[in-house]
């Protein structure tokens, strides 16, 4: 452990270093980093940290140069970080923050100047409703009802009636809850118990237990991160025995490794980056690969997909700025406008995540191709079929 | 809500209260002997969790270094400030530290961690543990043991931060879990007992217990209460304040410790979890008049107890509950109460 840290630590300070130590010609395309890779969202934050290192240097022809920041997952932090790099650094485009509740706080200071901004987080309000503030905000994950139709599908095919939900007491477990509701609705499934619980939380009998009450046919989890594996030990150990659905917030390997037989089973809808050796032959499964085995070469693990997300940033990045530079020089306000108008006629660009096809109103730009419904067999992920 | 509904909360409640009220009673401990209020004491649950966690994977706990880090700066402080002084009895004295700290680094990565049986798994984590609560006192605290107690809360909350930092460094970002102590699950009734509750039952009691006598009967024990109740009467009567806190961290140190390892079985833990648990065990101390060991256990029982039930009726609330409970027993300890002004 130690030996990896201080690496990925050192390729990040060397990174940093090299973005300002390196003699900055005046034509350089600066583009601001700002990730929570300390605090309580580090779990999110460190691949997208690390990943910055994997980042495309060039586009059209210059030099992309990156700022990495960190926010310690801490809004405060991330509005001074945004202020920095917008005010002292004059970057034409900010890569981030990790955090929902980070990002809302962000977007109008992006508006105000006039920057792009290419948010990875769950949270699809950053893009919705669209308004003329969040005309600067682009989102690199898949919205949260694109995820929950596949799982509602599932669902509906499988005959469940009636669901009880179990959501972080967070942005993230807030939106599940409003996006399934509208979902449920029109598919005629019920859901009968909706409890939520905090992070951090060292017992979940109660809201388990409330969920076992109204026994319904199915649960669905919505937590990010390790947090959405107790809600389902808690509710196997209780013995519920019907599905349990997961979101993609706990489409990461430590899920499988806290979880173990508890989690066996467990349906959930991520993007194919879990589940790449299973997937058909595809343009993303391609660039996925690529960016899996470079940052499996530099950190010694395989990044989740957060990393991804912010690797798709600045893939939208380099795919827009070609023509972007034929409205401006970088550094102008000209160009960062350019930028933003490029970035939203992104059309059929492949990433790690899905295929983006943005819009004036659609920030987000996934389709079905976006998602994958996994389950969790003999320990491991596999594709559903 | 039925019979079977209460008993499962209950059990589930005073599991927790038991681990609450083993951290109120450290926390009293520290407060009344030396005026500090250990913030951090919710790492060393966190810390003892997550290094268990570590040894159960087979994996050297990189704790490890950061006890030798610690014991370096200590050993470097004690040469300095004895600099005039120095004699065969201090360099025993550093001799033993640093040889400890390098046997353990040694046992640790010759080991077979992952093989062991869970009674060493649990000894080697508190053996890796229990030094850091008197390096903490010994580097964070000593030097200004005379401070008001405000500054001691600053340096307190100080080293609470730069804790969790240093817990994302070691452990990673993920929680962490461990292996049941045992796993039977025995049925008395309607109910179904998890042996891990029992365990945690059992040993907080013993613990409870053997405080008391530690307290009632032991010469140091004694010793301790002594400065509890009069800082300088004890001195002038050859209680060293160094020791005492040095002895009260060390004790803090290994009940957190223990703690953790106890709820590691049964919740996920992460490298900044600690707080909540061991702000918790403050409520249950405050209830205490952070004076009475048996009214700050009995408190921390009920926060448990009253988390439970709030988590069952109203989820999205619980913690709102049970932080607000602090206020009516403010209220009620001010007014019945005298107050004395603090000494500074």
């Amino acid at each position: 452990m130690p030996s990896r840290k201080t690496l990925s630590a050192l390729i990040a300070a060397a990174t940093l270093a090299s973005s300002m130590v390196a003699p900055v010609a005046m034509a350089d395309i600066k583009v601001g980093v700002v990730t929570s890779s300390t605090g309580p969202i580090a779990l999110v934050g460190i691949p997208q940290k690390n990943t910055v290192a994997l980042l495309p240097d060039h586009a059209g022809g210059e030099k992309i140069t990156y700022i990495p920041l960190d926010d310690a997952s801490d809004p405060t932090a991330t509005v001074k970080a945004f202020k920095k790099l917008i005010d002292d650094e004059k970057v034409d485009a900010i890569i981030g923050p990790s955090g929902s509740g980070n990002a809302m706080g962000v977007i109008q200071f992006a508006a105000e100047s006039g920057t792009p901004m290419l948010a990875p987080v769950g949270t699809a309000a950053v893009v919705l409703p669209m308004t003329e503030e969040k005309k600067w905000v682009f989102k690199t994950t898949q919205n949260d009802d694109l995820i929950a139709a596949a799982l509602v599908d599932h669902m509906k095919k499988s005959g469940v009636k009636t669901i009880g939900m179990m959501g972080t007491a967070d942005p993230y477990g807030e939106n599940w809850s409003r996006v399934m509701k509208g979902l449920t609705e029109k598919a005629g499934i019920k859901i009968v118990a909706d409890e939520h619980f905090q992070r951090q939380d060292t017992s979940l009998t109660g809201q388990s237990l409330k969920i076992l009450m109204s026994n319904p046919d199915a649960v669905l989890i919505a937590a990010p991160g390790s947090s959405s594996v107790m809600p389902q030990t808690t509710l196997k150990d209780q013995g519920y025995s019907g599905q349990i659905y997961q979101t993609h917030g706990a489409a990461l390997d430590p899920f499988l490794r806290l979880g173990g037989k508890a989690v066996e089973g467990t349906i959930l809808a991520a993007s194919l980056m879990l589940v790449l050796d299973e997937v058909p032959e595809s343009k993303s499964k391609e660039i996925a690969e690529d960016y899996v085995d470079r940052y499996t070469r530099i950190y010694g693990n395989a990044p989740a997909t957060f990393g991804g997300n912010v690797y798709d940033a600045g893939l939208l990045l380099q795919n827009a700025i070609p023509a972007a530079l034929e409205q401006g020089k970088p550094g102008t306000a000209e160009f960062r406008a350019a930028l933003r108008t490029a970035l939203e006629n992104t059309t059929e660009m492949a990433a790690t995540q899905g295929v983006y096809n943005l819009t004036p109103e659609d920030h987000s730009g996934f389709d079905e191709r976006g998602r994958e419904l996994i389950t969790v067999k003999d320990g491991g992920w596999a594709l559903m079929d | 809500m039925n019979f079977q509904i209460a008993l499962i909360l209950g059990q589930d409640g005073i599991t927790n209260g038991a681990i609450y009220a083993l951290l109120a009673l450290s926390i009293l401990l520290v407060f009344t002997v030396t005026r500090i209020l250990l913030i951090p004491l919710g790492e060393f649950v966190t810390f003892g969790a997550l290094t268990m966690a570590a040894i159960q994977m087979g994996k050297a706990p990189a704790l490890e270094w950061l006890l030798l880090a610690l014991t370096l700066i200590d050993c470097g402080m004690d040469l300095y400030q004895y600099r005039h002084k120095l004699d065969g009895r201090k360099f025993q004295t550093i001799g033993l530290k640093l040889g400890y700290v390098i046997a353990m680094i040694a046992l640790i990565q010759t080991l077979p961690l992952a093989e062991l049986p869970m009674v060493f798994q649990a000894l080697l984590t508190l053996a890796l543990m229990v030094p850091l609560g008197p390096l903490m006192y010994r580097l964070f605290f000593q030097p200004l043991a005379d401070a008001p107690a405000l500054v001691l809360l600053i340096v307190s909350i100080a080293v609470h931060v730069a804790m969790v930092g240093v817990g994302l460094l070691l452990f990673g970002p993920e929680g962490a879990r461990t292996e049941p102590f045992t796993d039977t699950v025995f049925r008395v009734g309607p109910m179904m007992l998890k042996s891990q509750t029992l365990w945690v039952i059992m040993v907080s009691v013993i613990l409870i217990v053997t405080l008391f006598l530690l307290f009632e009967r032991t010469l140091y024990g004694k010793a301790l209460r002594a400065t509890a109740v009069n800082r300088t009467g004890a001195r002038l009567l050859g209680i060293s304040p160094v020791f005492a806190g040095k002895a009260t961290f060390a004790l803090a140190a290994f009940i957190g410790t223990l703690s953790g390892i106890l709820i590691a079985p049964i919740t996920t833990l992460y490298f900044d979890s600690g707080f909540i648990i061991s702000l918790k065990g403050f409520v249950g101390a405050i209830i205490g008049g952070l004076i009475s060991y048996p009214l700050a256990a009995v408190g921390a029982v009920a926060v448990g107890l009253i988390e439970a039930f709030s988590m069952f009726w109203a989820s999205t609330y619980k913690e709102i509950i049970v932080f607000t409970l602090i206020i009516p027993f403010l209220i009620w300890r001010s007014m019945t109460s005298h107050h004395v002004e603090d000494d500074e």
